[in-house]
């Protein structure tokens, strides 16, 4: 494990403040040490870099609005090979044109975070309303096998703690990790405690313990997976390329190489996903009906357990906050003594199939509570599904 | 040329002789790469060479120069020059470039990629990069066609040409690479072919120095596609027609360089001009705008 040192006071407006989860996404960057945003306008994300672009000129740091998202998409990841931590900020139709760079972010062990505050889809669909439906894109929607880290706060306050979270866990694991808001978060306005500088954490960049000459950009230095950095200038001369490639980062392609890397990509997230995940739980001590809910639809969701309490009923609540890894290990446990689980989510059932495999042959049953987005959940909705739980 | 068209055997005894003295070219490459994966009369070595001898001049420290390539046989470049490489994705060698310079300004980032990858799949990134006048210099190998994918027609095509996906010719217009460069911005715009080597190689070396958005376009042959597709014969027919072909016109509007099948090709200097790049515009406008409160980014002049 890397130290943490404190976050840079430069960027960090510790103090009360009342924000939306844009804003809040904003600081969070700047309290993490992202000096490098790229972003091209898109609702509802389009606030967080309106924020950062305001704030970063006394801070010290860039903000480039680029031609389109495929750009700003790789412009941070050249960004960070020149030594900064960078991110990019959209929303759907974005994201979808970003696909192919979080191939090359986790190809290339780039670490950045890009940031999805989800709307309607598909296509250009409900470009101000809200929607949870890229979830299965940001965990499988580049070509290739991969694994990448994904985050969903519900409320301001957690975006803010979320985005420092999400450049920590991409420096650690030197992988793109996804913010992955929704819109009813994104704008939503809140009370956001931003904390000392000094009691802020930040994961510095893992660079390299070795010297230019016998330094290999791709063997493994920490943790048994991870490959030290570099930065470009500090005469190392290395490559780096979205081809399948050995330790010196040159082209190798053929399967024994294809093994060795994309087993290491994948494994250096697999094997650590527990350590990863991250969930936050309530009553689930004698719960007979768990209801899994995220993002803006776990704030709903808790309406819900709420009223199936007042009847009598013994609902507990999961609510992932590292959506990819997914809480596994949580989910399989509470699926050997569970009745059913109730899947709360603002699409058409997505995380619900997450459950639904986790929970085979383990004696649960699995109820979709889903929604096609637009805006949210009515809670009696949830209750409705959760009394559908209940019945033999 | 006569050295050229001798036999094998003294081709083989020629570099017997020099095998201990290493090629000038050597320290600039990553030997433990090649052989490269360019055909035999293949043009993208001989600007290599030409950029080789520009690096070796351009009196910048070796660990301040970065290149960055898209993807193709021109894109295969980053990776074997001996510098700070980046392989990006697929038209995307701009963006990348721009954040490397923007995140690391005291960088002298230099684009070198293909037609196909940087005028269609990447055309967007290019003109704006001129239009924004970032300082980067931009490097494209013109054969002409997709060459790595099999001989495809592509944006610099010219009209009649027959490639794989074009048949029975291309029937669309090509781009004139210069006049498309000058229009969006660039400070400094030439075309050379590569027949031009010493041309281009000082002219690489300006395109370097210079502050903004270089551009430079190398007509370079494919004799393993364009040139067999179309019965234009091997590299050095090409360098036939090349020395037939090229009017030396430095200073020409560019307007006037557009490029037809097997007519004359336009070269030299077209644009050399000044004009505030992307990061001195950003730091002048915020300075003035914030005052003292402005963090200056990148070194000051």
């Amino acid at each position: 494990m890397t130290t943490k040192v404190s976050a840079d006071p430069k960027g960090v407006l510790t103090g009360e403040h009342f924000l939306d989860g844009d804003f809040a996404c904003a600081e969070g960057a700047l309290a993490a040490g992202c000096r490098f945003v790229a972003g091209y306008p898109i609702t509802p994300s389009t606030e967080v870099v309106e924020m950062y672009s305001r704030r970063i000129p006394a801070v010290g740091g860039m903000f480039i609005q680029m031609e389109d998202e495929i750009a700003a998409s790789i412009c941070i990841q050249g960004a960070v090979w020149g030594g900064q931590k960078a991110m990019t900020v959209t929303s759907g139709p974005g994201f979808s044109l970003m696909m192919e760079h979080i191939g090359l972010a986790c190809m290339t062990e780039t670490p950045c975070v890009i940031v999805n505050v989800q709307r309607g889809g598909p296509s250009t669909g409900l470009p101000t309303l809200p929607a949870q439906a890229d979830v299965m894109q940001a965990r499988w929607g580049s070509h290739g096998d991969y694994e990448i880290i994904a985050l969903c706060p519900n409320s301001p306050q957690e975006t803010f703690d979320l985005t420092i979270e999400a450049f920590n866990l991409s420096e650690l694991y030197r992988v793109p990790v996804i913010l992955l808001m929704d819109e009813c978060v994104g704008h939503m306005n809140e009370k956001v405690v931003i904390p000392k500088a000094s009691e802020i954490k930040i994961v510095p960049r893992r660079y390299t313990q070795a010297k230019p000459g016998s330094y290999f950009p791709y063997r493994p230095e920490y943790d048994g997976y991870i490959p030290g950095m570099v930065k470009a200038g500090d005469g190392y001369f290395f490559h780096t390329t979205g081809l399948t490639h050995d330790e010196r980062g040159y082209p190798e392609m053929n399967a024994p190489a294809q093994e060795k890397l994309v087993r290491r990509l994948v494994d250096k997230i697999r094997k650590n996903a527990d350590a990863i995940a991250r969930y936050e739980e309530d009553g689930l001590e004698d719960a007979d009906v768990v209801v899994i809910a995220f993002g803006i639809t776990s704030r709903v969701a808790y309406a819900a357990v709420e009223m199936a309490r007042q009847r009598g009923l013994k609902v507990g609540m999961l609510r992932p906050i590292t959506i990819w890894p997914f809480p596994e290990k949580r989910v399989r446990e509470l699926a050997k003594r569970v009745k059913a689980f109730v899947v709360a989510e603002l699409n058409l059932g997505q995380v619900c199939l997450e459950v639904e495999r986790l929970a085979a042959g383990r004696g649960s049953r699995v109820v979709l509570a889903g929604h096609a987005g637009g805006t949210v959940h009515q809670p009696e909705a949830i209750l409705e599904k959760i009394m559908e739980a209940y019945r033999p | 040329m006569a050295n050229l068209l001798q036999p094998y055997n003294s081709m083989a005894t020629i570099a017997n002789k020099t095998e201990k003295k290493c090629h000038r070219a050597e320290p600039w490459l990553r030997a433990d790469r090649m052989p490269h994966l360019w055909c035999p009369g293949c043009g993208i070595g001989v600007t290599v060479n030409a950029f080789v001898s520009a690096l070796e001049k351009c009196q910048i420290p070796r660990e301040d120069l970065a290149i960055v390539s898209g993807i193709g046989c021109t894109g295969r470049t980053a990776g074997y020059i001996k510098l700070d490489s980046f392989h990006a994705t697929h038209g995307r060698a701009i963006p990348f470039a721009t954040g490397l310079k923007l995140a690391n300004p005291k960088l002298k980032v230099i684009v070198y990629s293909g037609d196909g990858d940087l005028f269609s799949i990447g055309g967007n990134h290019f003109i704006h990069a001129a239009r924004r006048n970032m300082d980067l210099t931009v490097i494209c190998v013109n054969n002409l066609n997709y060459a790595m994918t099999g001989g495809q027609a592509g944006p610099t095509t010219p009209g009649g040409a027959r490639t794989a996906t074009s048949p029975y010719g291309v029937c669309d217009k090509p781009f004139n690479l210069p006049f498309l460069a000058d229009a969006s911005g660039a400070v400094y715009v030439a075309r050379w072919t590569t027949l031009n080597v010493r041309q281009l190689a000082v002219s690489m070396g300006e395109a370097i120095a210079k502050k903004g958005f270089s551009f430079i376009e190398v007509i370079s042959p494919c004799p393993t596609l364009y040139s067999r597709l179309n019965k234009f014969g091997d590299g050095l027919d090409e360098m036939r027609y090349y020395k037939q072909s090229v009017e030396l016109r430095n200073g020409a509007p560019t307007s006037e360089a557009d490029l037809d099948l097997r007519g004359k090709i336009v070269i030299g200097k077209f644009i050399d001009r000044e004009r505030p790049t992307y990061l001195d515009a950003v730091n002048k406008n915020f300075s003035q705008a914030l005052g003292d409160k402005y963090q200056w980014w990148g070194p000051r002049p």
